[in-house]
């Protein structure tokens, strides 16, 4: 199903004010509903190299299978939807790559990426992350952030040790406990959302959020959800604005309207009529 | 290095580098602060050191434990902060400059800690709270928690870095700084409407972005930004005007007095104060 004419995508990405390279990395694919972020991590430019390969494999790999697997069925081995069996293995199969990149060359050694990525399909968005590159979505006047960082943070506000205010301050905002290509056995973790028409979904990297507060992401969404790309630049702008220390990247999914699978043969040429 | 400085009654008696990732306070001798004053209990206070991050807290002290004039349980230090235990008071000084070998960079660069040990740390804490706490020392097993978090991020920072060789190695351009720097203060802008229905009408523009116009014909955003304030058209046919001329679809910097038209309305920029 081409979802082209569902869903308009827009994104942004910056070296931000500090840093001399950018080791983030975007892609999407309005067509497959397919959009990727990932924020690499290693000396020199192994870290492009990692959130490079990640982007690259898991858009390409996915946007074929789509060619062959539908990702509404449901998987008879895990009783989910193939989305979730599709993503996971794609995010393996970039993990590997970028392990066997760093185990092979020394210029590559110990690189990895953090990863977030959203798969549309069937009126739903199926959504892997690894490690602190995050997911917010936009529904109506609701901002609210989709997915938890898989950090050292995270995990310090949950088990008590610090509230969510006092962790603004903390200092370690850079530990990640999850990430693509640093082992073989990874763990994304997975799921599953329903979208409405007029939800806008935020991709960014911890470059934006740990410099602009979700409020004013938030506030910068609602007020330019009808320019997708000057709002994507927006919040670039109010990074670096802010002190840019970070590479910044963000990619602003917005739902046109609703997209339900054509399951049957009336509901298919349904939509071949369309 | 964060350090604490122990004074009574103005008068500086000590000073305490935090060098420990326990650093007990209380009565008894065996206390890494002794304070030997009947007001303070035997064991008193415990600070536990996270990489940069210092959390005081009380372990069920008679008298208690006050921060900044407040009585605490658990505080997450933050500079400056005044500890007080009876008539001593403690001074919590935040590390002024990076250690050696590690600058602002490092804490910026995002590090991985790797799931393996990361999760037997995890589960270590979860064990340790779900313990019962049959003498009610809740805040003990915290402590440790954090103490089981700390060896095992100080444990994989250490391996990360020397696997990693050279990958988390500073960039040189970057100078420490707050992650969320103050900004700066600018000059406020406001505009007020000169036509239509709103005449005369002020509006301040505190917020870092402020639309204009009627959504679905012309919307142009008014950003406040560290070099003053910028307008930019969002959506419409018509892009808006200033002073007459069309600003396109870039962002125009906006200077005392331009007049701006939006869907029909003028209205005047002008900076306040």
């Amino acid at each position: 199903m081409d979802l082209s004419q569902v869903l308009e995508i827009a994104s942004s990405t910056d070296p931000g004010m500090v840093r001399s390279h950018n080791e983030d990395a975007v892609a999407s694919d309005a067509a497959c509903g397919i959009a990727v972020l990932a924020d690499g991590m290693g000396g020199y430019n192994a870290g492009e190299v990692a959130s490079g390969m990640a982007t690259t494999v898991i858009t390409t790999e996915l946007a074929r299978m789509l060619g062959t697997v539908r990702p509404y069925d449901i998987d008879p081995q895990t009783d989910r939807p193939m989305a979730e069996r599709m993503l996971r293995e794609q995010i393996m199969n970039a993990n590997a790559s970028i392990y066997q990149a760093s185990q092979s060359q020394p210029q590559y050694a110990g690189m990895g990426t953090t990863l977030v990525t959203c798969l549309f399909y069937d009126n739903r968005v199926m959504v892997a992350h690894l490690g602190d590159s995050r997911l917010y979505r936009l529904r109506g006047e609701e901002f609210e952030q989709l997915t938890r960082d898989h950090s050292l943070l995270q995990e310090q506000i949950d088990s008590g040790l610090l509230t969510a205010e006092q962790a603004k301050t903390a200092q370690h905002k850079n530990l990640v406990t999850r990430a693509l290509g640093i082992d073989l056995g990874i763990e994304p973790e997975i799921r599953e959302y329903s979208c409405k028409a007029g939800d806008i979904y935020l991709l960014c990297s911890d470059g934006l959020c740990d410099m602009v507060s979700d409020e004013d992401i938030g506030m910068a969404l609602q007020a330019l959800g009808a320019n997708l790309n000057l709002a994507a630049q927006q919040l670039v702008q109010m990074a670096n604005d802010n002190g840019g220390r970070d590479n910044v990247s963000v990619i602003l999914v917005r739902v046109l309207r609703e997209y339900p699978a054509a399951r049957g043969v009336m509901a298919k040429f349904l939509a071949w009529l369309k | 290095m964060a350090k604490l400085i122990l004074s009574m009654d103005g008068l500086v008696l000590k000073e305490i580098p935090l060098v420990k990732e326990r650093t007990t306070i209380g009565r008894k001798p065996h206390n890494d602060i002794q304070i030997d004053n009947l007001a303070v209990s035997g064991e008193h206070a415990v600070i536990v050191t996270i990489m940069n991050d210092s959390f005081l807290e009380d372990l069920g002290s008679t008298n208690g434990t006050m921060v900044n004039g407040n009585t605490v349980k658990k505080h997450f230090l933050q500079g400056n902060d005044i500890i007080e235990l009876g008539k001593y008071k403690l001074k919590y000084i935040a590390e002024a400059g990076q250690p050696v070998g590690a600058s602002a960079a490092d804490f910026e660069k995002t590090m991985v800690l790797r799931p393996s040990t990361m999760k037997s740390a995890a589960e270590q804490a979860r064990a340790m709270t779900s313990l019962p706490s049959a003498d009610g020392t809740q805040p003990r097993s915290k402590a440790e928690i954090a103490e089981a978090a700390r060896a095992a991020s100080a444990q994989q920072v250490a391996s990360t870095a020397t696997s990693a060789g050279t990958a988390s190695k500073p960039e040189p351009a970057a100078a420490p700084a707050p992650p969320q720097a103050p900004k700066p203060a600018q000059p406020l802008g406001a505009i007020q409407i000169l036509s239509g229905g709103n005449a005369g009408k002020e509006l301040e523009l505190t917020k870092p972005l402020t639309t204009l116009g009627k959504p679905g014909m012309q919307v142009a955003v008014l950003t406040r930004r560290p070099q003053g304030y910028f307008i930019t058209h969002v959506e419409g046919a018509q892009h808006p005007t200033v002073n007459g001329q069309s600003i396109g679809s870039a962002p125009h910097s906006l200077k005392d007095h331009d007049v701006i038209e939006i869907a029909g309305v003028k209205m005047e920029f002008f900076v306040k104060s």
